[in-house]
């Protein structure tokens, strides 16, 4: 046993093969026990015995195999998380420079130039995301059994979860681009099912093919990033790429026009990914799926994934600055463009959506200015809070009987108190306040956007503006949800009540969470020795080091010293928050009246921000419309007259062809033997004269 | 003596008749008769070059085709009777069902 745990990273594969056990079961016996809900509802009515057991007003026992899912797919991902830890807690007691270390498990593809192995690398980059992925993915599918427990398709649900837990687990760990492709693709399938797990209701899987398609459109970047990658460097493992920049640099192959071409391209990927400008509308439709998947997929992991891939390039985005402005800008208006329309939102998983993609594009402005390391501490933190709201929202929309419209909730402070509390710090996380992890994160991207040398005080304005608006939407759903008055149906006020255990014990991990997550990154100004910066730089200095060999200027020196600028921005942008929260306090608790009037007063632009300035319906009449007309014109005038002529013309040749040569068949014997005559003769003929 | 080609000419003249009966003619009695010609062309002509060569495999033949034409001659007949008493007719232009 010393010996195994001594040498665990011998065990890494684990980590993939727990939750893929957790599929295959979960598979077998969602196929087995749940047939009855994948036949046609009108097929032998034995319907009535499946799941619906609870309409019947009874309370069933609950069916063992129910049981056993509930004990499996979280226990795998469990059995993840452990190894994941001792793996991650092995890395730290090795030499950071040899913090990499990659297991091969079995060849994959081997043709011409082309190989590639499946094989998994544990780094301080992966080894963050293992950990979140695991650790809140517990926590989640812990949740997801007490919020599923009405639902019919028990397992399913919970296959698809594990299925995704497993593809986000290659994504991260995998050691070559083609890898995290396979994840990325893997996660993206998983998201789609799980948006549209209740398929009978149109709008959920309308959504679900959205997300798809969308994502679909990133993906053909990611792509092409990747066959110029693999054109120009030869090889697809993060390592041999790595490896490679200096002397390709030197031999002028790598050059900062393709630097540009491939980062701008993976870029596209993180874009429709990750939710940013212009590919962010299928995040907010998402939230049609059962909450702890928007939890789970759409806030805490597979959202992550482009900043992940973002960083994990990140020697390759160094050496093209176009594309660190174009990521920067990016993030920084997806940040404030998708807060502002989270003020208006009535849904209260719309405002959470919104909101997440206000704070991935807080990632990417992290990324796009350089400091990597501040992103991913940013998407360690966001994971911890964001999943915690979205539980939380997922707590309160069950307590609510399924309604999820804030303006008919209000004063359920007192029936739900954990969750109120949970929620609470959460909120207080994500809007900033000192002490709490968003605090930590926010502010060293907020101070990275001013003071590093792709950034500039415009952008740190606009991430301010945003900071502010986060807080002020974050602290109006709050207001709206469990103070004031309730505005609750008489129906369903009744039968508020706060969730099980089994659901708020992961709210309360998280909210601790919540708070101590930050921790590990407390900035030096601070007295700190932000342990999470130092963890990744093994990572990050790389990227700097080309950079510094491509331009040959200044190097970092700015970063480490104590700049009284960082405790001003940092003091405003504590300001900024707390000047937000004082508004929804103002708008909602003092003057609730207040906010209905404001939106009479500007018809037009609360028309414009409830109606999410209308991107949608721009991008439908711009794009989507267009793409119809054009396979309408296609479908009507190439395929049917062209393509289908073609088809039905040799068709037509050969049937009236055979209309006339058939007469030869007349019947009559005597034609037939003289054709055999004549042609006995022929043949004759030729034998003779030949 | 002479050579076979007297008795090949003989041979394919007949061949020739038993043909054209074959080939233009409407009654299917006739065909038959015009079919045994030709195979009775055949043998004149095997017995011919059989007995030139000195081979009796010529004449052995003969034998056989004839073997044959008798049996052709009482299966052809007996169909020839089945298709008068269903038709009433044994004109073969007549008989063309099997076709377009």
């Amino acid at each position: 046993m010393v010996s195994a745990l001594s040498n665990i990273h011998e065990y890494l594969w684990l980590i993939l093969a727990f939750p893929l056990a957790g599929v295959v079961l979960n598979g077998i016996i969602a196929l087995v026990a749940e047939r009855p809900l994948l036949l046609p509802a009108d097929g032998h009515g034995h319907d009535d015995h499946g799941g619906h057991g609870d309409a019947h007003g009874g309370h069933h026992e609950t069916p063992a195999y129910r049981k056993l899912v509930a004990f499996i797919a979280p226990g795998m991902i469990f059995a993840a998380f452990v190894v994941a830890v001792l793996s991650v807690l092995q890395l730290t007691r090795m030499p950071a420079e040899a913090r990499t270390v990659v297991q091969t498990l079995f060849p994959w593809i081997q043709a011409g130039g082309l190989s590639v192995s499946v094989a998994l690398q544990l780094d301080p980059l992966s080894s963050v995301m293992i950990l979140v992925v695991t650790g809140v993915g517990f926590l989640i599918h812990v949740y997801s059994v007490g919020y599923m427990s009405h639902e019919p398709a028990f397992a399913r649900f919970f296959f698809y979860l594990n299925l995704f837990m497993f593809s986000m687990l290659t994504l991260v760990l995998g050691s070559s681009y083609l890898l995290m492709f396979v994840g990325w693709e893997g996660v993206g399938l998983c998201s789609y099912l799980l948006i549209g797990f209740w398929y009978e209701k149109d709008s959920a899987s309308t959504a679900g093919k959205k997300a798809f398609v969308v994502n679909r459109v990133g993906d053909f970047g990611f792509l092409l990033a990747m066959f110029l990658v693999f054109w120009n460097f030869g090889t697809l493992n993060y390592t041999d790429v790595m490896a490679k920049i200096p002397s390709l640099q030197h031999s002028g192959i790598l050059t900062t026009g393709l630097a540009t071409a491939i980062t701008l391209l993976m870029f596209v990927g993180a874009t429709g990914k990750s939710a940013q400008i212009p590919l962010y509308v299928w995040l907010p439709d998402a939230m049609e799926g059962p909450t702890p998947v928007s939890a789970l997929i759409h806030a805490a992991t597979m959202v992550t994934a482009g900043v992940y891939m973002v960083a994990r390039s990140n020697a390759l985005f160094m050496l093209a600055p176009f594309t660190m402005g174009t990521v920067a800008v990016i993030g920084a208006a997806t940040a404030i463009f998708a807060a502002s329309m989270g003020i208006c939102q009535k849904d209260i998983k719309r405002v959470l959506a919104y909101s997440t993609v206000s704070q991935l594009g807080y990632m990417f402005l992290a990324c796009g200015v350089g400091a990597f390391g501040a992103g991913i501490f940013h998407l360690m933190t966001h994971a911890f809070f964001k999943a915690l709201l979205f539980l939380g929202s997922g707590s309160v929309i069950h307590a609510m009987s399924g309604e999820q419209d804030m303006m008919k909730m209000g004063s359920l402070r007192k029936h739900t108190p954990i969750t109120f509390w949970t929620m609470f710090i959460g909120t207080l996380a994500i809007a900033g306040i000192p002490g709490l992890a968003g605090f930590f994160s926010k502010d060293e991207i907020l101070w990275r956007a001013f003071s590093s040398d792709h950034g500039s005080p415009f952008l740190w304005a606009v991430a301010a503006v945003a900071a502010g608006t986060t807080a002020f939407y974050m602290f109006r759903l709050i207001f709206l949800t469990f103070f004031g008055a309730s505005r609750m149906d008489k129906e369903v006020e009744k039968h508020v009540h706060e969730s099980p255990f089994s659901m708020t014990i992961p709210l309360m991990v998280l909210a601790a969470l919540s708070i101590c997550g930050g921790w590990l990154g407390i900035p030096a100004a601070l007295g700190g020795s932000n342990y999470f910066e130092k963890w990744l730089e093994p990572i990050f200095e790389g990227g700097h080091k080309a950079a510094e060999a491509a331009t040959e200027a200044i190097g970092h020196g700015a970063m480490a010293h104590h700049d009284p600028m960082e405790f001003i921005l940092m003091g405003a942008s504590v300001a900024v928050a707390l000047f937000g929260i004082a508004i929804a306090y103002y708008l909602y608790m003092v003057r609730p009246e207040k906010p209905a009037k404001i939106a009479e007063g500007n018809p037009n632009l609360y028309r414009l921000v409830y109606n999410k300035y209308f991107v949608d319906e721009l991008y439908e009449w711009l794009i989507i419309r267009r793409i119809v007309d054009w396979s309408i014109w296609l479908w009507q005038m190439f395929d049917v007259q062209f393509i289908d002529a073609i088809v039905n013309g040799v068709a037509k040749t050969v049937r009236s062809a055979g209309d006339e040569t058939r007469k030869i068949q007349t019947g009559v014997v005597g034609n037939y033997a003289f054709s055999i005559l004549l042609g006995a003769v022929f043949i004759v003929g030729y034998l003779i004269w030949r | 003596m002479m050579g076979p080609s007297a008795y090949l000419i003989l041979s394919g003249i007949l061949f020739a008749i038993g043909a054209i009966g074959v080939v233009a003619r409407k009654n299917a009695l006739i065909i038959l008769m015009s079919v045994e010609l030709m195979l009775n062309g055949v043998n004149v002509a095997f017995v011919a070059v059989g007995s030139y060569m000195g081979d009796p495999t010529g004449g052995i033949f003969a034998f056989m085709v004839m073997t044959v034409a008798a049996a052709e001659a009482a299966v052809g007949l007996s169909i020839l009777i089945a298709i008068y008493r269903l038709k009433e007719t044994i004109d073969i232009t007549e008989l063309s069902v099997l076709k377009w």
